[in-house]
Parts: structure tokens; sequence; C-alpha cells
């Protein structure tokens, strides 16, 4: 009798645990995308959360601090860990994407203040939805600078 | 000539880590007592070695050695001294050699104690650190060297340990330094504490593992560790709560924690150990759990040593992105492999760790203290899900599919409320056997004074159901402690003829477990208010002002007065700071200069809020961007963060309580066993 009841409040914590993951989930999922994604999938996921990675373009970089409006245009990079690290590592693969005008790009809109990473061959994160008008409204910008902090090796190297 | 000598005494130290290892096993096997001792001694050597080697790295990084691989990324001359000495856990190479260090200083304490009770405890528990040890030496000198090179060879700058043929050394004019970020008073204590607090969890696990490989089973391996598993418990908390304070000050966004995988990973041991610190009582008291507290104790091995391998590369906006490197497939193997062999040798003792009553009360003190582990095990489970989430949708569907804050706030907030109301009801719980009408008797004034509490709040602060709810809750559970302090003191007070506070102090003086448990309780209520307050009353606004515009939020007004820009070569940064005059409801408070510093080595910005605290709220200004010729206008973003403080001021209590708590006093052994069989009320001795 007592057993059977120590069994069942755990079947129901358990339950409980399972129906907050499983619901939660639904609620809040983003789906990783790249930019090449996006542009292939198109209408399909405007207004779904997504999230997109990309590397930034510096010359796009537009700050209106009137309204605190930032835009700015990322090139694709690859979503793929294992075949960014092929191509000679993140800044390299960032590197390339920026300076590589046949890979596909979209516009990213922001709305808050700018960030303190947020330069040209950063790679940007984003979560937020694409607009019918394909740019990308973003809530929330995240930023990775490999180059600077994981360079294994001194830029003095070529003027030697 | 530095390198090459904190490198030799680096394979040393592996060396006789290894010898250790190897001596330890045979000593235990053969029952070879002189070699046990050898092992001892070895083990005790390794820390004294390191920190040699330790040495030559912090004298290469405040010397300006950037031929060294590592003090070049890490370091700049432009960086004061004391940071170049931090910078020794700046980056991973340093962090892997920080983190044996401090396992190996831990290891020298352990094999100083006083054997002659555990003797048989003693190889096994120096198998466990040695193990540990050459992992992470393994690492250092196979794979992460801090003590690597950088060398010209026909032209090409190559990183290297010892010159390769025909190589002149080649040294850089200045280092990368430490990303701004991390210059930071609270960044620089930071990674120490969490570090503290994981290598102190390896003892609990050495000592645990020790009892099963031997078969002596009882209690007596909580009871040597359980000072152990405070102190580590201390440290981790203390490193969290700094991460948090850091973010708060430094990163600019006003919050405090992100969900951000990397604090998942620090928080994640915290679960388990908090849930270990909890469920060890019942089998102190009980002689219950006995094969739960093993798990516990293997899991937040297991999630150290994961931990470790998440946080160590310190890349702060990587969310998703963690740098890649060698070393982490063997961190993977080896978190694998000592989970696989722990739970191995626990299904193998299993048999003997039978409890020695059964649970009677669904009400029993031992029954909400299961309920507490569960819950805690399911924070653990929401996090850990949402850690690896994306993993798991992109085996299934082939689709990356992630989740955010949103997430775990949902999924975890439950769980947060009943871990809350189960500190209101298990302090009054008895042990064995308690009915709803024993704890209704002792809870209903609490509860009914939560309640008006509640209703006056209703009317007078917030209706959002949520924040009251918490409300209710955090109120329960002062009212419910409070009560407790005071029954005891005024018992206690009758029956000495003391005072008051006299009775109160000696009573928690002699027992300091529960009654610094109640601390802790009660500095958990007021994190809790804190953190609803910034959660659900957070406002904030944003706007461009010209000079003399005013803007408002919540009843504040700023006034932007001035700006000014400067640099300041020698510490290589631009420093461009506002100053806003603070109104509220007509009244000057006083000015606020928020702040932008630009650091020209790294081109980065760091944005320092300024931040007016107070119990009531706190009024956090950022300097966002500005205009400095035409108008000289400036753009502010403002956050109104009611009650945060409370997060800090509960923050500081919550780490006076573990202290009170840990404090060492007296041998563990002379406590008392288990509790009697049921009591109606806790008696004094628990």
């Amino acid at each position: 009798m007592q057993r059977s009841k120590f069994f069942l409040g755990g079947a129901l914590i358990l339950a409980a645990v399972v129906y907050l993951i499983f619901s939660s989930t639904q609620a809040s999922a983003e789906y990783f995308m790249t930019v090449n994604e996006v542009k292939a999938e198109g209408a399909a996921v405007v207004g779904k959360s997504l999230r997109l990675s990309g590397a930034v373009l510096g010359d796009t970089i537009q700050y209106d601090s009137q309204t605190l409006t930032l835009t700015f245009d990322v090139a694709h990079v690859s979503g793929d860990n294992a075949e960014i690290e092929a191509q000679g590592g993140l800044a390299e693969v960032l590197y390339q994407a920026v300076n590589d005008p046949s890979l596909q790009r979209v516009s990213v809109q922001y709305v808050g203040a700018k960030p303190d990473l947020l330069r040209g061959e950063a790679q940007a994160i984003m979560t937020g939805k694409l607009g019918e008008d394909g740019v990308f409204y973003a809530d929330e910008l995240l930023l990775k600078c490999p180059t600077k902090y994981e360079e294994a090796v001194p830029e003095q190297v070529s003027a030697q | 000539m530095f390198a090459e000598f904190g490198y030799g005494i680096l394979v040393v130290s592996f060396i006789v880590a290894f010898y250790s290892l190897i001596a330890a096993v045979y000593g235990a096997l053969r029952k070879s007592a002189a070699m046990v001792e050898s092992s001892r001694r070895g083990m005790f050597l390794v820390f004294p070695l390191l920190s040699l080697s330790a040495a030559a790295l912090v004298y290469l990084l405040i010397t300006n050695h950037f031929e060294v691989a590592f003090v070049y990324e890490v370091t700049s001359r432009s960086m004061p001294t004391y940071l170049k000495v931090t910078a020794w856990w700046g980056g991973q190479a340093g962090s892997l050699l920080f983190w044996a260090w401090l396992l190996a200083a831990f290891t020298s304490a352990v094999t100083l104690r006083k054997w002659e009770r555990d003797i048989e405890f003693l190889p096994w528990v120096i198998v466990v650190n040695a193990v540990t040890i050459i992992f992470f030496l393994g690492m250092v000198v196979f794979y992460e060297n801090p003590f690597t090179r950088f060398w010209l060879v026909a032209g090409n700058v190559e990183p290297h340990m010892f010159a390769p043929l025909a190589a002149t050394l080649f040294t850089p004019q200045d280092g990368n330094g430490l990303n701004p970020l991390l210059r930071h008073p609270g960044m620089v204590i930071h990674p120490p504490m969490l570090y503290l607090g994981f290598v102190s969890y390896v003892i609990p696990y050495a000592f645990a593992m020790a009892a099963l490989i031997t078969g002596r089973t009882d209690d007596r391996w909580i009871r040597l560790t359980r000072r152990w598993s405070l102190w580590a418990w201390l440290f981790l908390s203390f490193g969290l709560v700094l991460g948090g304070r850091w973010a708060y000050d430094v990163l600019g966004w006003g919050g405090y924690w992100g969900w951000d995988p990397v604090e998942i990973a620090a928080f994640m041991p915290w679960l388990t150990g908090t849930a270990f610190l909890h469920s060890v009582m019942i089998q102190e008291k009980r002689g219950l759990f006995k094969h739960w507290n093993m798990i516990l104790v293997i899991l937040t091995y297991a999630l150290v040593v994961f931990g470790t391998f998440l946080t160590r590369s310190g890349v702060l906006s990587s969310v998703h992105a963690f740098a890649n490197s060698p070393i982490g497939p063997f961190f993977m193997g080896y978190t694998a492999l000592t989970l696989f062999v722990s739970i191995a040798l626990l299904i193998w003792r299993w048999p003997l760790l039978h409890g020695e009553t059964e649970m009677k009360s669904m009400l029993s003190r031992e029954a909400l203290f299961l309920l507490n582990n569960l819950l805690f095990m399911s924070v653990l489970i929401v996090s850990f899900w949402g850690v690896i989430f994306p993993l798991v949708s992109e085996l299934f569907t082939g689709q990356k599919v992630t989740v955010g804050p949103p997430f775990y706030e949902r999924a975890t907030a439950p769980l947060f409320a009943g871990l809350m109301l189960l500190m209101g009801i298990a302090p009054l719980s008895a042990w064995g056997h308690s009915t709803i009408k024993t704890l209704g008797r002792a809870m209903w004034k609490s509860a009914l004074a939560a309640a008006i509490l509640t209703v006056v709040l209703f009317f007078t602060y917030t209706q959002n159901y949520i924040a009251l709810i918490g409300f209710f809750l955090i109120a329960l559970v002062l009212f419910v402690t409070f009560q407790e302090f005071g029954r005891a003191a005024r018992a206690r007070q009758r029956a000495q003829g003391e005072n008051f506070f006299t009775a109160l102090a000696r009573l928690m003086g002699r027992n300091r477990r529960r009654y610094g448990g109640y601390i802790i309780h009660i500095s958990m209520m007021l994190m809790a208010i804190g953190i609803l307050g910034i959660e659900i009353f957070q406002k904030e606004t944003q706007g461009s002002l010209a000079q003399g515009e005013q803007m408002e939020l919540a009843g504040y007004t700023i006034e932007y007065r001035e700006l000014a820009s400067w640099p300041d070569e020698g510490k290589g940064v631009n420093f461009t700071r506002a100053v806003v005059d603070v109104y509220e409801d007509g009244i000057y408070l006083g000015e606020l200069t928020p702040r932008i510093d630009y650091y020209f080595d790294s081109q980065q910005n760091m944005t320092i809020p300024g931040n007016r605290s107070t119990l009531k709220d706190d009024l956090y200004v950022l300097l966002v961007d500005w205009q400095p010729v035409s108008s000289m206008g400036a753009t502010f973003k403002v956050f109104v963060n009611p009650l945060v403080n409370w997060l800090w001021i509960g923050s500081l209590l919550f780490l006076a309580g573990i202290i009170f708590t840990a404090w060492p006093d007296h041998d563990p052994a002379e406590e008392p066993l288990r509790a009697p069989q049921s009591t109606n009320q806790p008696s004094a001795a628990d």
C-alpha cells in the first residue's frame, strides 16, 4: 500500500516533468538555419522562430541612433562545425564568406543597442523571424569574433 | 629557459602521479602498507612540483615573454601585473594546468590527514585523485601545452615546444591581450571559484569510489567528506553568483543569467551537489538512500568534468559554437569511461547498499527530502535536455532546433516553486512519520500570515498572478523559518534560563548544520525576491537625447548633461563618459556616468552601465551611442530593475550561511548516529 503510493507519486512527478519539457520545447523551439536554407525555403519559413547564423559584412553595417535601428547584411556560412573545420576553421570560413560575392546574403534588422562585438567578419547568431520583405528581423543578436583571440600564430608572420 | 623548466617539471609531475597510481593499486591489492605509503608520498609531492611549474608560467606571463604562445595569446604589454597573473586561467592551456594544480593541492591536503581508522580507503582515494590528475596533466603535457614557443622555420612561424632543426626563436612585439570583457575584478575570481568548486567535488567522489571498492559501504565516506562537499558547494555557488554579478556589471544587457549552455554547464553540478547535500542527511539519520547518494556523487563528478570541458574555453558570445580543439573527444571519452566504471562498481556493490529501514509516511521528513531530490533532478533533466536538444533534434529530424531562455524559464519555474513549497514544509515535518494534522498545526499561522501579505500585495503592488504565487511562497518560507528559530530559541530560553538572544546564539552554535541550512533557505528567498523583481517587473526604454533633454521611465527622469571622450594611451583604452542627472518625482537624486571603453588592441568596446541601486529598484543606464561634433546628442538605454538588489543581498547571506555551516569544528565521527524512529517535533539534536 505504502509502496504503491510512493510509486504513484514518482510517476506523477515524472509525468509532470515530461509534460513541462514537451510543452516548453514546443513553445520555444527555434529552428537553426543557414542563409542558404532561408533563401531556399523563402516564404515557407516567414513568421517562424528561427536562429540564423552568418558572416557580417562590415561595409553594410548601419546604425541609426535616433531609432536605435541597426541594419547589416550577413553572408552564408555552413552550419556544420565539421565542415567549418575542414575549410580551415571559423576565422578562415568567415573571411572567405565575406569576400565571396557569389554567396547568398540576407539583410538583417535589429532594434536596440549596437553590440560591442559587431564588426566585419564576425559571426552573427541571430534569433528572430523572416519578414515577407525578405529581411530577417532579429530579436536577439549574439556575436563571435574568432580572429582576435584564437589566433595561434602572430600576425607579424607576413612581415617576415 | 623558464619554458623548458616549466615543461620539464610538468613531465616529472605526470610521471610521479603515474607512479603513485601504480603503487597505490599494487599496495592495495598486495596489502603492502609500504607501497601505499610510497604512493601517498608520491601524491603529496605532485602539488609542490606543479607549483614550481605554475610559478614558471606566471613568471613568463608577468615578464612579457611573448615567444611563448600562451603568453602571446592572453597577455599584452598594456595589462597591469595582476591581470597578467590572472591570465593564467584566461586561456585553455593555462586553465587546465590551473585545474590540475588545484586538485593536486587538495590531494596533498587529503594525504596529510590522519588515516588510522580509514586506512583501507587511502590507496583508492589516491587512485581516483591520481587518475583525475593524470588525465588533466596528460592534456597539458601532450595536447595543450602552455609552454609551447614560436619558432622561425624557413621564414614561417610555427609553434613547437622544442627547437626544430635550423630554427630560431621568434618573439612577437606584443601579445594579443586578455579579452577586455574579462578584465574585471569579478572575472578575475569567478573562474577560480568555479574551478575550486569543481575540483573539491573530486574528493567526495574519490571517497565514494573507495567505499565501493573496499566494500566498506557504511556512512563513513559520507561523514568524512561532508565538509568537502559543503566547501565545494560554497565555491561553486560563489562562482555562479560572481558570474551573474559580472554579467550585470559588464555585459550591459540589464540581466544576470541567460541560460547559456556554458552557464548551464556550471549549474548542473550545482544541482546534483545540492541534491546530494540534502540526501546525505537522510542516509546519516535514517540509513536510507544509499544507492541514490552514490548515484548523485558519481553524476556530480561526471558533470564537473563535462562542465570543465564546456567552460574552459571562456569564449563569451560563443553560444553554440564552442572552440573546437583536439581535447574535446578526450574529455567526452574520459567522462564516459569514468561514468561506466563508477556505475559498474555501484552495480557490483548494490546488495551492500540496501536501506536499513523503509519509508512509511508520505509526509515524513525523509519523504519530503526525497521529493526535494526528485525536483532537483527534474531541473537537471530540463537543463540537460535544453543543452542537448539541438543534437537530438538533428539526429532524429535532420533539422537543428534549439531552445532559448523561454524554454528554461517555463519548464523550471513550476519546479522551483515546488522546491520553495518544500522549504516551507520540510523543516516542520518529523523523521519517520508526519500527518497532515501535525503539519497543519505547525504551519497554519505562517501560511495565514503569508496569505494576508499576498492579499495586501495584490491591492498595493501587483496583480501579476505568477509574482503573487512567488511572493506567497517566499513569505511562507520566511515565516516558517523564523518561527522555527523563535520556537527553538524560546524552548531553550525556558529550559536554560538564558535571555532570548543568548539562547538563539547558543542554539545555532550547537547545531550549525540545521540552522546554517535555515540561513541558506532565508537567503534563497531573498534571492528569489530579486529574481521575481527583475524577471517580471523589469522595465526598459531607449532614446536619443540632445544636451539638456530628458526622458522618463517608471517614475524616474534622466537628463543628459554632458559627454566627454579621451584616450588613455598607457592603458590602451579610449574612454567615453556621459553624465546624466537623475530625478525621481521631481526630486534630484544625483548623477550617473555610463561609459563606453574602447580597447585599441582588440578593437572592442566595453559598455559600463551607470547604476543607481536601492532596495526598491535599480536604475541602470547604458550609453549606447553618441554624436560628438554636431549636436552633442547621445543615445541611452535605460532599465528599471525592481528589487534586484535583494538578489545580491541574498547572495551575501547565502555565502555567510554556508561558511557558518561548513566551518570546521570537531571530528564528525563523534556526532549522533541514527535519529529515533519517530518524533512528533524535530528534536534539537537533528
